[in-house]
């Protein structure tokens, strides 16, 4: 069991890590994601004791990483493939971490076995790809088969299969019982892997619950619509009917409307009463990755252009149409398309966006924040 | 976890990577080589020297000249030891598994200055050995007086020399830093401001200039100033220097994130 209690770090003005609290719980996969640059590395260097916190402190089993006994055996860590001398062999160099905790010898081959290696073993690592780096990390990490697990971007450069067979590694590491904290920035393969989820950005927390939790919660409902002849004037005339009734509507490149906010039926009824003839009117989810975007849009770091826009970024073009603007005039847009997705929490817009306890903490907030689609 | 389970891992660590065995090579080769090149000239040319000179030749010093130049490579050999473990991000790897730093170091610089002491030794040896035999008549026996002292001392100065350039890379936490200070400062600026009386006082206190006076057998040669201690003094003051920069180099590692 990992524990953060107000985990903080500085370097110098820059804040990476701000503030979190978290638990990882033995038995699971739990899923550590961010945008680049939201925090994850310098939280993992944490745990490990190789990052002094600025603030608050993390325990493995209770206690600082820096006082356990016997640290190998009990917590192993990938951090970065790359951290190798690239002149000494595979094997080597596991047998010199080995060695650290009095691991023997042909746990070394063993390792080298599990992670499919054993060919390499006998290579300068300077002559390995990323995915055979990531390799030799995942041995490193599971030379003293501990109980406490920590793999930072393990996927990253690999191909499909090893993509795969990292997967079904931590899946089968979290069903022995131990603890198994894998950092990524990609929603889609964390929704695969991960039985529990703890989003981050900006070194902040977003979001901490199960992945089953966060997939009902954030993939918010929306209805797509779309006029007849799929014609400017009809969407204006229903978009604005749509606007005023407390809906949301944002436009798809292809001209479809998407309306949060309203029911169907309510949808079908403002289109009759303002003589619009609909071609579509059909009920959708949100992808996954798409929620994620959103959630952690307002605090990705880099973004992918100089726009000064770049705030406005969003991973389908989806434009917030002029009636939306001229109804909400005050309301920024890429605030919007945030909450549109991944509604503030209930009560403080600081409070991170916790698990609610019961389905009737949700209900006030329902009544509070019309904006929120239901 | 013990703390010759470092020694052990650190063992490994070194003799698995190429840089090592050229570092250790190189300094032996280098001061060998150079030492006999220059025995061998003396030999030639002992009898146009002036009686002064002749009076205050010292056979086992001349033996040792190779080793302002060896002693370059046996720092870069301190450099790389831990240098590479930043360069690489090795340290995170490694401190990873041995959460305590100071055994983490003191293993590290124990292991790497044991064996620069083996080839220092060897060094020494072969170099006082191999330039007696091509002085000749104007050699000196292993058995005269200081004799040994001297030659053991080299290879002391030699392995102090590398400690010293681990604890610097320490402090510095980069090979190419601690290159780039330790080179320029141990080639030429010793050496320059060693050569002018103004400036002498301050560099017969660097680490070199202290150490090598192990290597004398012949005190005050004409090429030489009267220093304020003797050649157990100026090695006090050479380990001084070292025990300051691995000190630094501890004290470094201990506090800043890795
Ligand atoms: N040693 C450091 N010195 C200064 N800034 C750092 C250092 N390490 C990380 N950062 C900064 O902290 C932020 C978080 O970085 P990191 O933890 O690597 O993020 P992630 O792993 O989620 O991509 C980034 O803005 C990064 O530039
Ligand atoms: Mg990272």
């Amino acid at each position: 069991m990992i524990e953060a209690v107000g985990l903080t770090k500085r370097f110098g003005a820059k804040t990476a890590v701000d503030g979190l609290s978290f638990q990882v719980k033995p038995g699971h996969v739990t899923g550590f994601l961010g945008p680049n640059g939201s925090g994850k590395s310098t939280t993992m260097r944490m745990i490990l004791g190789l990052d002094r916190p600025t603030a608050g402190q993390v325990t493995i089993n209770g206690l600082p990483f820096r006082e356990l006994p016997n640290a190998q055996r009990h917590v192993g860590a990938l951090l970065d493939a790359k951290a190798v001398h690239g002149g000494r062999r595979a094997r080597a160099h596991l047998l010199s971490i080995a060695q650290l905790s009095g691991i023997p010898e042909k746990r070394v081959d063993e390792v080298l076995g599990v992670v499919g290696l054993q060919d390499a073993a006998r290579q300068r690592t300077k002559g390995f790809s990323l995915g055979m780096g990531q390799r030799l990390g995942i041995a490193t990490a599971l030379l003293g088969d501990p109980q406490v697990l920590l793999f930072d971007e393990p996927v990253n450069g690999l191909d499909p299969e090893g993509i795969l067979w990292v997967r079904n590694l931590m899946r089968q590491l979290a069903a022995e019982g131990r603890t198994v904290f894998v950092s990524s920035h990609l929603m889609s393969e964390m929704a695969l892997t991960a039985d529990h989820l703890i989003v981050i950005g900006r070194g902040r927390l977003l979001s901490d619950m199960s992945t089953q939790d966060f997939i009902t919660h954030n993939s918010a409902g929306f209805a797509r619509v779309r006029v007849a002849g799929n014609g400017p004037d009809g969407r204006v005339i229903l978009g604005t009917a749509l606007t005023k009734a407390g809906g949301r509507v944002l436009q798809e490149p292809d001209g479809a409307l998407r309306v949060t906010g309203l029911e169907l039926p309510r949808i079908s009824d403002l289109a009759h009463e303002t003589g619009v003839r609909l071609w579509e009117l059909s009920p959708h989810r949100a992808s996954l990755e798409e929620a994620y975007m959103r959630m952690t849009q307002s605090s990705v770091e880099y973004t992918s252009t100089d726009d000064p826009r770049a705030e406005l970024w969003e991973p389908e073009p989806l434009t917030v149409p002029d009636w939306e603007e001229e109804v909400q005039a005050p309301v920024v847009p890429a605030e919007t398309a945030a909450s549109f997705f991944a509604p503030p929490p209930p009560g403080s817009a600081a409070r991170p966006f916790l698990m609610p306890g019961s389905p009737a903490d949700l209900a006030p907030a329902a009544q509070n924040s019309p904006e929120e689609p239901r | 976890m013990a703390f010759t389970a470092v020694l052990k891992s650190e063992w490994t660590k070194i003799r698995t990577v190429a840089s090592t065995s050229w570092t250790l090579a190189c300094a032996l080769l280098v001061t060998v080589g150079i030492s006999a090149l220059l025995c061998s000239f003396v030999s030639s040319r002992f009898k146009d020297m002036s009686a002064a000179e002749k009076l205050t030749f010292d056979p086992t010093m001349t033996s040792f000249a190779g080793m302002s130049l060896g002693q370059l490579a046996m720092i870069v050999f301190g450099v790389l030891v831990v240098g590479t473990e930043y360069s690489s991000g090795m340290i995170r790897t490694s401190l990873a598994a041995v959460p305590r730093r100071a055994s983490f170091l003191f293993g590290k610089l124990t292991v790497a200055t044991a064996l620069a002491l083996v080839v220092g030794l060897a060094t020494s040896f072969l170099s006082f050995f191999l330039g007696q035999a091509l002085l000749g008549d104007h050699g000196i026996g292993i058995g005269e007086d200081n004799v040994l002292r001297a030659v053991a001392g080299a290879g002391v100065y030699m392995a102090l020399i590398a400690l010293f350039s681990m604890g610097v890379t320490a402090v510095l936490r980069s090979s190419i830093l601690a290159l780039g200070i330790l080179m320029p400062f141990f080639f030429l600026i010793s050496t320059i401001l060693g050569a002018f009386e103004a400036t002498r006082k301050v560099a017969q206190y660097f680490p070199d200039q202290a150490g090598s006076k192990i290597m004398e057998t012949v005190t005050d040669t004409t090429n030489q100033v009267h220093a304020p201690y003797g050649p157990w003094g100026g090695l006090g003051i050479m380990l001084l220097w070292v025990l300051a920069a691995v000190l630094g180099g501890y004290l470094v590692l201990k506090k800043r994130d890795a």
